[in-house]
């Protein structure tokens, strides 16, 4: 199908962006501002969305479409494209879970146009930069024409495909913490097919002492619950040891035995448990593993 | 101020396989698959499910694949796009790949095959020597329904290995 009629705005500096979006929020017109478009797109051709005007950020891509390392953080601007994260030399020394995590996102071609800040804005609960962001607790600014307030995610993620984006918020960058010293990173999912949606993944980060005990695990799961959920409360029980396979195993079962993912067609909720509890112990090993390696 | 720098109606230039064209007052909702097929009258770009899952409207912007139905006509001026229509060259002759493509019967109904081309032509100007594994996994985002997808791979890599044949020709002579 073709997309409804809409206004189409293309503003070349952010002021101008912030105006617009303000302006046509207050005249009561629904607005929505396209990224790379490889979400919002396919719902404006399938008609499930039908906004009055389009604002089109692509006019902004010399202000929004950044990496910079900033002391222990690197600073991405919501417009870099997947392929520009996948490939940055900066990106995969300093954050190299999300390397890995784009060589999960979709296909080639859509990884040419989709964004970060398309991805978090998005908030697919299945999508793996969401749960990188939470697993990490990386934060979004959020900017409109009178304020600009950066949030962690966890308060940024509210609900299956909602967060707290106002109508008249554009997110225009996410901090992400780096990588600490003696510290390894795995992201693990299962899909269908490569390229695909996760039915489930799992993130972890996983640092050690000088004894190569745990110093501090983190661990975050993708596809189980609304939103990407940060399970590293249960984990304080790996600090100061040196796990097992089998210990992380049996840990891990302990701590997703609240989880109730709701089953769909691909999966029904006992294996979407299962699925949870396998990616999640493969996840923080393989961290483990790379944080030793240090 | 807005009102004034908002678009009902858009005429804009578009780069297509080195070739200037104008888009005249068409609604800023046409995908830039339609204004390839239906303003250009360019229909070797397929449209199939208009969702970006299957493919076959695949393009390339500035040398990167991307879906011809997942951006809109407006927001391609100033880019360089390449269709299928751009592979043969100017005397009508069929692209090495192409070529090996009609070899190995990885077409039957046609219906993918702009797509993969044009995957194939991005995998192959980054990679001269993609394996089989590297191969699938870059046409993991375009569907056949007719071939199956061996003898896909088998023609991107026979264009492969003729590419480096010819190469290797020319540094022998
Ligand atoms: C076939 C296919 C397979 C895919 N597979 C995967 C996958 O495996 N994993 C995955 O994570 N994703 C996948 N995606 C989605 C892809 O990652 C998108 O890039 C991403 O979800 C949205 O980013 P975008 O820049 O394209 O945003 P858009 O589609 O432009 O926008 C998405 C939403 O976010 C809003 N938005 C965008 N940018 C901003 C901003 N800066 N401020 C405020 N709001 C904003 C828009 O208004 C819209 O509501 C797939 C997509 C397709 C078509
Ligand atoms: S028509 Fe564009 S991906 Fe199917
Ligand atoms: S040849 Fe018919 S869909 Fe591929």
């Amino acid at each position: 199908m073709k997309p409804c009629a809409f206004q189409f705005y293309t503003p070349q500096t952010l002021e101008d962006a912030l105006e617009a979006l303000w302006e046509f929020t207050e005249e009561g017109l629904s607005v929505k501002v396209l990224a790379g478009g490889q979400s919002l797109m396919p719902v404006l051709n399938m008609r499930l969305a039908t906004p009055d005007v389009l604002i089109d950020l692509n006019g902004l891509e010399n202000v929004l479409n950044f990496i910079i390392p900033d002391n222990d953080h690197v600073r991405v601007g919501a417009l870099t494209r997947h392929y520009q994260l996948e490939a940055s030399p900066l990106i995969s020394r300093h954050v190299p879970i999300i390397t890995e995590a784009e060589r999960l996102i979709g296909h080639v071609a859509i990884r040419s146009r989709g964004t970060i800040g398309g991805s978090l804005a998005h908030a697919d609960p299945s999508a793996e930069l969401p749960l990188v962001a939470s697993l990490l607790n990386a934060s979004v600014t959020l900017r409109s024409k009178i304020e600009t307030r950066t949030i962690p995610a966890a308060e940024f993620f509210l609900a299956y495909l909602m967060t707290s984006l106002e109508p008249t918020e554009i997110l225009t960058e996410v901090t992400i913490p780096t990588l600490p010293g003696r510290s390894g990173q795995s992201i693990q999912e299962f899909a269908l097919r490569h390229g695909d949606f996760a039915i489930a993944v799992a993130g972890a980060q996983v640092t050690v002492d000088e004894n190569s005990c745990v110093a501090n695990a983190r661990l975050a799961l993708g596809g189980v619950g609304p939103t990407p959920l940060d399970m590293s409360a249960g984990l304080e029980l790996l600090i100061g040891t040196q796990p097992q396979l089998e210990d992380i195993g049996r840990l891990v079962k302990a701590i997703c035995q609240d989880l109730e993912p709701d089953g769909d067609i691909h999966a029904d909720s006992a294996y979407r448990k299962d699925l949870a509890e396998t990616l999640s112990t493969r996840a923080l090993a393989t961290a483990l593993q790379k944080s030793r390696n240090k | 101020m807005l009102e004034k720098s908002m678009t009902y109606r858009a005429s804009y230039t578009l780069l297509v396989n080195d070739q200037y064209y104008s888009v005249v007052e068409v609604e800023p909702r046409l995908l830039l698959a339609d204004v390839l097929r239906d303003v250009l009258h360019l229909t070797g770009t397929h449209l199939g499910c208009e969702h970006g899952a299957c493919g076959a409207c695949t393009v390339l912007v500035d040398g990167r694949p991307v879906r011809s139905c997942l951006m809109l006509g407006v927001q391609a001026q100033n880019k360089e796009i390449q269709t299928v229509e751009g592979l043969v060259d100017p005397g009508g002759a069929l692209s090495p790949l192409q070529e090996a493509f009609a070899e190995d019967h990885a077409l039957q109904c046609g219906f993918c095959t702009p797509g993969m081309l044009m995957t194939a032509k991005f995998l192959l100007e980054n990679n001269a020597h993609p394996s089989r594994l590297e191969i699938r996994e870059a046409l993991s985002g375009n569907l056949c329904r007719c071939t199956g997808y061996q003898n896909i791979v088998n023609a991107i890599e026979r264009a492969a290995n003729a590419h480096s044949a010819i190469k290797g020709s020319v540094a022998e002579g």
